[in-house]
């Protein structure tokens, strides 16, 4: 299983060495998606956007495949048998739905074992000495699931008993500490690798977690569409009433980005000064639209103007133009920021 | 030699790679898929995907924000 990370590029580089033929699989859940924002955010086209699973695969020379598990993830967010960490992230289950996805896909196409970057005592919830097993088992994995970095302090799997693999070859990593991965790195010559290792979920940040708790909150379940999640990374997103939400671009890619939605959403813009691309996600009669008219100038170029001129297209067809004056900073209350 | 579309326009990276994954999965070797797409990360992902599979990328075209890649399946 390659993150993208150290770790797993390392536990790959190590089972390579011993001269078995290895392959990556890399899981899509819609929330480890950095690349993402790059790709959105106009400002950010000059960084680097490249996959970094991708990357170290071919790093390794080994084939990459890139499972889409947008619709089966649901279930680990929405209903984790192991709750959640400090924000929204189910670590433990998904882990173990990884691990489970991995070794299907293993057994379909007649590879013998698992191998993943998990180090004894890394993380907390997904990678503790007591937790490690409970991925093991319930993935149905059990003991084709091979921890080449942190094997020789765990139980031997049965590519090891079986002699498939060299055991005393493997590693005794164990704990918080980066050094021991930095030093092999050296050691194969890896200098360039993502850091931190282990992903890019947005579930482990705390204002992406409120932005999809207020979601579930708002529309009374806890449900969500591949597009909710992903307007959650784009934009300004204020709620004024409990009944709809704005979500405003905040430059020229996100604003463009937004505009993919327009047969969606109502969407706003300012024709007479330049600014954000604004839909509403709720809904909202003229009060409302007027209200997000004035978010729309108060975040665009004609914040001080007194007047400015809205365009709000309706998806049910109906457009107009209306001028507003842009609320101020202290119209703003700070609960409406998601 | 069939040569096939593939219009990803407004997805982004993965997903683009996904769809490539799935179609070429499909397709024998010597085809060609024409891939339209506009995140500026398939310029990176779609060429280093073939790489790691053995296909080649024989074009890729830039203009307003649109994206052209052509791929020839390999083995």
């Amino acid at each position: 299983m390659i993150s993208g990370g150290l770790d797993s590029m390392l536990a790959t580089r190590v089972i390579q060495e011993q001269g078995i033929h290895v392959e990556g699989i890399n899981f899509f859940t819609g929330f480890c998606v950095e690349g993402h924002t790059h790709a959105i955010r106009r400002q950010d086209q000059k960084k680097q956007k490249r996959n970094n699973a991708l990357w170290v695969a071919e790093q390794l020379g080994i084939k990459l495949h890139i499972i889409d598990v947008i619709e089966e993830y649901k279930d680990i967010v929405i209903n984790p048998k192991h709750g959640y960490g400090s924000n929204l992230n189910p670590c433990l289950d998904c882990k173990g739905f990884m691990v489970k996805k991995a070794h299907e896909w293993a057994v379909e196409n007649g590879f013998d074992f698992i191998i993943t970057g998990e180090v004894v005592g890394q993380r907390p919830m997904s990678q503790r000495r007591d937790t490690m097993p409970v991925i093991a088992r319930e993935s149905g994995a059990n003991d084709l699931l091979v921890r080449p970095l942190s094997a020789k302090i765990l139980p031997p799997t049965l590519p090891e008993r079986e002699g498939w693999i060299d055991r005393e070859a493997l590693f005794d990593f164990n704990g918080r500490g980066r050094r021991p991965q930095i030093a092999l790195a050296e050691r194969y010559g890896l200098h360039d690798y993502a850091q931190p290792a282990g992903g890019c979920c947005f579930l482990t940040d705390a204002q992406y977690s409120a932005k999809l708790a207020d979601l579930w909150q708002a529309r009374g379940n806890r449900e969500y569409e591949f597009d909710d999640i992903m307007l959650l990374k784009v934009g300004r997103h204020l709620r004024p009433d409990p009944g709809f939400k704005v979500i405003i671009g905040r430059e020229e890619g996100e604003n463009h980005y937004l505009e993919g939605y327009r047969k969606r959403f109502t969407h706003l813009f300012s024709p007479s000064h330049p600014g954000p691309f604004a839909l509403i996600d709720g809904i909202a009669g003229p009060e409302e639209e007027e209200t997000a008219a004035r978010l729309v100038a108060r975040f665009g170029k004609g914040r001080d103007a007194d007047r400015v001129a809205v365009e709000i297209h309706s998806v049910d067809g109906r457009d107009r133009t209306i001028e507003v004056v842009p609320l101020s900073d202290a119209e703003i209350p700070q609960d409406w920021y998601l | 030699m069939s040569h096939q579309t593939l219009d990803v326009r407004g997805q982004l990276c993965p997903i683009p790679v996904i769809r490539c994954q799935s179609r070429i999965g499909g397709m024998s070797e010597g085809e060609t898929l024409e891939v339209l797409c506009t995140d500026p990360g398939t310029l990176h992902d779609i060429p280093a995907w073939c790489r790691i599979h053995g296909h080649k990328v024989l074009e890729t075209t830039e203009e307003n924000r649109e994206i052209r890649i052509v791929i020839e399946v390999g083995a």
